[in-house]
């Protein structure tokens, strides 16, 4: 129903709200900036930065971000096959297997190829 | 118990404001909870490590929370150099913003109760149900990795990459166990799951589905053992090293807030939410239900950090990939077995 999306809206705006006079509330209250060449270097634990550090990094984690993509694409999927599932009945339900068990066979490729291992 | 309100009698005026006034009820109670839940965990570590923990600032030090807050609005409003400004200012916001809204639709007493045709328990109940939740809850992986890329520091961008890999792994498993319990229910609304847990609760039909929800959760709200992304002996804070004031405790307050829903989402899904001894009798016995469930999911996460020590990162996303998402194919195997 469209008036539940209404409540979601406001209560939205009231949080937005609430946020935003937090965080002012802290510009107005707060001391005076005083910036210092010290205080405003990126924090190291007290060593002047060696490098800039926008470096690379590594290449796991668009890995886990590719593989992330495909399983929740695959769930986003399966949420509203299990909302009608049981007027499905068996159909469904072997529908559903022959859809997971491409879905493991990947999934199981992608394990033995070694895109899941972290050292 | 009937099923929540089907047409809303009130004039357009009527049920906004009515709206309006139970958002700010709800948002006080969640940042009231948040002061309080930081004060509680420190009291509690400190039982466990055996000393006595904040009782200074009033009885049992239970102003202490209050303090602290006083203190963080008259710091300095400070930003470092390099930072990208504006996503700098906007990465608390988000963070903050996307944990209120993940609550709106958690139905935390008996849904029936209505005025003018609107519930009062309950923010919003979307056929999305579950899913809004799980939408709001990935969009704070926004503020963490824009907070980490914005401050251009080395700590905060280690523990935004972090935590996004992190979240975006555990949210397949959390994703999974819950599907387990869509097939049972059929519906996404969590006030008619809560409903429908009137005999028995999911718990007992579904153990292996609780699990993997308590065990993803943790990991979700960056809670011990599966804080790394904060692991302050090699990061500092991870993502908001370089926050300070209320800009840092929008960052906490998102955490807190996250856990309380994280509860609450247990709670509802595998505990029969509101539901308990009475609740036909005394419909308001239901909020009293909901706390106490949730106030013993608050506990339990306080003890875990007490007693686990944190885990390595190639063993949380060994947990994650390696056990959770196998388990989570064989919990909805069993799930839709029962269902038929």
């Amino acid at each position: 129903m469209l008036v539940e999306y209404g409540f979601l809206l406001i209560y939205m705006a009231v949080g937005l709200g609430i946020t935003g006079v937090i965080l002012f509330a802290n510009t107005v209250l707060g001391p005076r900036r005083r910036p210092s060449p010290a205080k405003l270097m990126p924090y190291e634990s007290g060593i002047p930065p060696l490098s800039s550090p926008r470096e690379r990094f590594h290449v796991r984690y668009y890995l886990i971000a590719m593989i992330f993509l495909i399983f929740d694409l695959e769930i986003a999927f399966i949420y509203p096959w299990a909302v009608i599932y049981q007027q499905l009945g068996w159909a469904g339900f072997w529908e559903m297997l022959v859809f997971l068990g491409i879905l493991i066979l990947g999934y199981v490729y992608a394990w033995k190829r070694g895109a899941l291992r972290w050292e | 118990m009937s099923t929540p309100m089907e047409t809303v009698t009130a004039p357009l005026w009527g049920w906004v404001l009515l709206t309006v006034v139970k958002s700010l009820a709800v948002l006080i109670a969640l940042l009231t909870a948040f002061a309080y839940m930081t004060w509680l965990e420190r009291r509690l570590i400190a039982r466990f490590q055996i000393r006595l923990g904040p009782n200074r600032v009033g009885p049992f030090g239970l102003l202490q929370p209050l303090a602290d807050g006083i203190k963080l609005f008259f710091k300095e409003d400070f930003m470092p150099e390099e930072a990208d400004k504006p996503l700098f200012l906007l990465a608390p916001a988000i963070s903050m913003i996307a944990a209120f809204t993940a609550f709106a639709v958690i139905p935390f007493g008996p849904t029936d109760i209505t005025l003018w045709g609107v519930p009062l328990f309950q923010i919003a109940n979307p056929d999305t149900g579950i899913l809004f939740v799980l939408a709001a809850t990935s969009l704070g992986v926004y503020g963490i990795i824009l907070g980490g890329w914005a401050s251009t520091s080395k700590y905060p961008l280690l523990g935004a990459l972090r935590s996004s890999a992190q979240l975006i792994s555990y949210e397949l498993a959390v994703g999974l166990a819950i599907v387990g319990v869509i097939v049972l229910s059929g519906t996404l609304k969590l006030p008619e799951i809560v409903e429908q847990q009137a005999g028995l609760w999911n718990l007992f039909v579904l153990p292996l589905g609780f699990l993997l929800l308590v065990v993803g959760a943790t990991a979700e709200v960056n809670r011990a053992p599966f804080d790394l992304p904060e692991s302050e002996q090699e990061l500092t804070a991870g993502y908001h090293t370089e926050y300070g004031g209320m800009k840092f405790a929008a960052f906490f307050v998102a955490e807190y807030v996250n856990l309380v829903t994280a509860a609450s989402v247990i709670t509802t899904l595998f505990l029969g939410g509101w539901r308990g001894p009475f609740v036909d009798q005394i419909p308001l016995l239901g909020l009293f239900w909901f706390f106490v469930k949730v106030f013993a999911f608050v506990f339990f996460f306080i003890w875990l950090r007490a007693t686990l020590p944190r885990v390595r990162y190639d063993q949380l996303m060994d947990l994650g990939w390696k056990l959770l998402i196998p388990l989570a194919f064989v919990n909805l195997f069993v799930a839709s077995l029962i269902a038929l």
